[in-house]
């Protein structure tokens, strides 16, 4: 599995989504984006890659696109 | 309801949008809604965390016109049904809530529009002249079940509240739990008896913008339900520095003791209070708190009764229990306890059904100390990260699926029996989209049959054995 895969794998297993609809993800827009889905988001990447987040990382990370630059602080290239 | 006059130039509200109103202009705006001289009906608060949300609810308060407060994000289905249950004379509602037939704006303040009923029926009762504020018991299934609170009620319970955690018109709170929710409202009540300044937000923990409004706003204090405790321990809460954040209160379910042991150590620490709570809606809401002073003694107690309640163990006859570590249902007298329920509009009319007593549905004991310990619950709900789920409600929406099923719970999870595989990912998804909780606050068991009792009711005890 290629780090996009697993990533996209993520997103719409937490967040009950189809692939096509990953690009629009968004904190507080996406109907299961909410605290809880936010923080069992944060989970699942941290444990998929191995890394631990920042806190500041962690509020950062509001879209889809944005988890990308978020992991690329921590040496994830999602590609 | 609120003497606001006599703090004059002091701000009551400041908003995360960068608005601000004294507590004399707040009773202004009262004022002209009272003289617009509206008949005595119910109103509709849509809400939002927003000064011109609240604004709303607090004028309703001072007018002595009864206010059911509702999420202004709520999906339209349900506020039409309640609409058509409660026929609301008045709604308080933003721009971002699509208008109604039927009604025609008669005031308008910000972003908030006052509508009024266009053909009044004076068919229904009058209502209740004691009743103030009616708030839903779930959240989540969108039941129309109202709780029904006097002004009375409200008072008592703001200034119990005034009492135990010592507030004065110094005291900044950030409020981010929403002001339909009976912890939220009762953060704006208490705050508002001693001419505090409210922070709203609109936003949540995890938005860096949340935390830069309460550092820039001096917040003093914060209040969260256990899933927000838990999530301040990933953002390593106690590494951030907030000198000026003094107090931090917990209720809306019981939060791990480990958890509550940490946050009281730190607090000790750092010169600051970690104050645990205990409420329902039902007793607008508070009914106990545990002193910051025993947080790490006692982590797992729900603490004393509020300044004027009593908290009493009864067995199942109705007798007081007075052996300590023996277990009852928790049992509160106060005159926060709320007149009732209401169902429908006629219920509005209805007096005081409690006379001052409330059974809980918890299963408690006490300690030789008299603190409380909740160890259980008689009734069928849960809570689901601070949302009120009933099991029943959740029980006959997976029936519109299948008859073969059941629900059993603790907080924070619920697990739902089915015996056909094949459904479980059906029932899963009209579930989360029923209660806008994250699939994860459900697990499915397939299990052979359903077991039943011979009354014929399903049997819920050997249920719970699978999930201990």
């Amino acid at each position: 599995m290629t780090t996009l895969e697993k990533y996209n794998a993520i997103f719409c297993n937490v967040l009950q989504l189809n692939e096509a609809d990953l690009s629009n993800a968004v904190f507080k827009q996406t109907p299961l984006w909410n605290s809880i889905g936010h923080m069992s988001l944060l989970s699942a990447l941290e444990d998929e890659f191995d890394i631990l987040l920042e806190p500041m990382d962690m509020m950062a990370l509001q879209s889809y696109q944005q988890g990308k630059v978020i992991l690329s602080k921590y040496g994830i290239i999602i590609a | 309801m609120f003497n606001l006059e006599q703090y004059g130039q002091q701000i009551a509200f400041i908003s995360d949008r960068g608005d601000q109103i004294s507590y004399h202009d707040l009773q202004q705006i009262a004022n002209q809604i009272g003289d617009l001289s509206l008949r005595h009906g119910l109103l509709f608060c849509l809400s939002q965390n927003t000064l011109t949300s609240v604004v709303g609810y607090v004028a309703a308060l001072q007018n002595h016109l009864p206010v059911v407060l509702l999420d202004a994000s709520q999906e339209r289905t349900i506020l039409l049904y309640l609409i058509d249950t409660y026929h609301p004379e008045y709604l308080w509602l933003p721009d971002t809530v699509a208008s109604l037939d039927d009604y025609s704006a008669i005031f308008r303040f910000g972003d908030y529009t006052l509508l009024q009923k266009n053909t009044i029926s004076h068919s229904f009762e009058s209502i209740n002249p004691q009743l103030a504020v009616c708030l839903t018991t779930s959240g989540t299934t969108g039941s129309p079940k109202l709780v029904r609170l006097s002004q009375q009620n409200l008072l008592a319970n703001a200034q119990s509240i005034v009492e135990y955690l010592h507030l004065d018109a110094t005291e900044r709170p950030l409020l981010t739990l929403p002001m339909y929710y009976s912890y939220g409202m009762s953060i704006i009540n208490s705050h508002l008896l001693v001419g505090a300044t409210i922070l709203l937000s609109c936003q949540t923990i995890h938005q860096p913008s949340f935390w830069s409004f309460l550092q820039n706003q001096k917040a003093t204090s914060f209040a969260g339900v256990p899933f927000t405790y838990e999530t301040l321990l990933k953002y390593r809460f106690f590494r951030m520095s907030l000198p000026h954040l003094k107090t931090l209160t917990q209720a809306g379910g019981k939060l791990n003791a480990d958890i509550v042991r940490q946050f009281g150590e730190y607090a000790q620490d750092n010169d600051k209070r970690f104050i645990v709570m205990y409420g329902q809606t039902e007793a607008s809401p508070r009914m106990a708190y545990l002193p910051y002073s025993m947080t790490i003694q006692k982590p797992s107690s729900i603490g004393i009764p509020i300044p004027g309640g009593t908290l009493e163990i009864q067995d199942e006859s109705g007798h007081t229990i007075h052996d300590i570590l023996k277990d009852g249902e928790l049992i509160y007298k106060g005159d926060n306890v709320c007149l009732g329920y209401a169902q429908t509009r006629l219920d509005l009319a209805k007096g005081d059904d409690n006379h001052g007593v409330l059974h809980t549905g918890d299963i408690a004991h006490k300690d030789a100390d008299g603190y409380f310990y909740i160890t259980g619950r008689l009734k069928r709900f849960v809570k689901v990260w601070g949302n009120r789920c009933n099991l029943d409600t959740l029980e006959q929406q997976i029936k519109t699926i299948t008859p073969h099923c059941a629900c059993v719970g603790r907080d924070d999870l619920i697990v739902v029996f089915l015996t056909e595989t094949s459904l479980q990912s059906q029932v899963l998804d009209h579930l989360s989209r029923l209660t806008h909780l994250h699939p994860s606050a459900f697990h499915v068991q397939i299990i052979r049959e359903i077991p039943y009792l011979m009354s014929g009711k399903v049997d819920y005890s050997s249920l719970y054995k699978y999930i201990s």
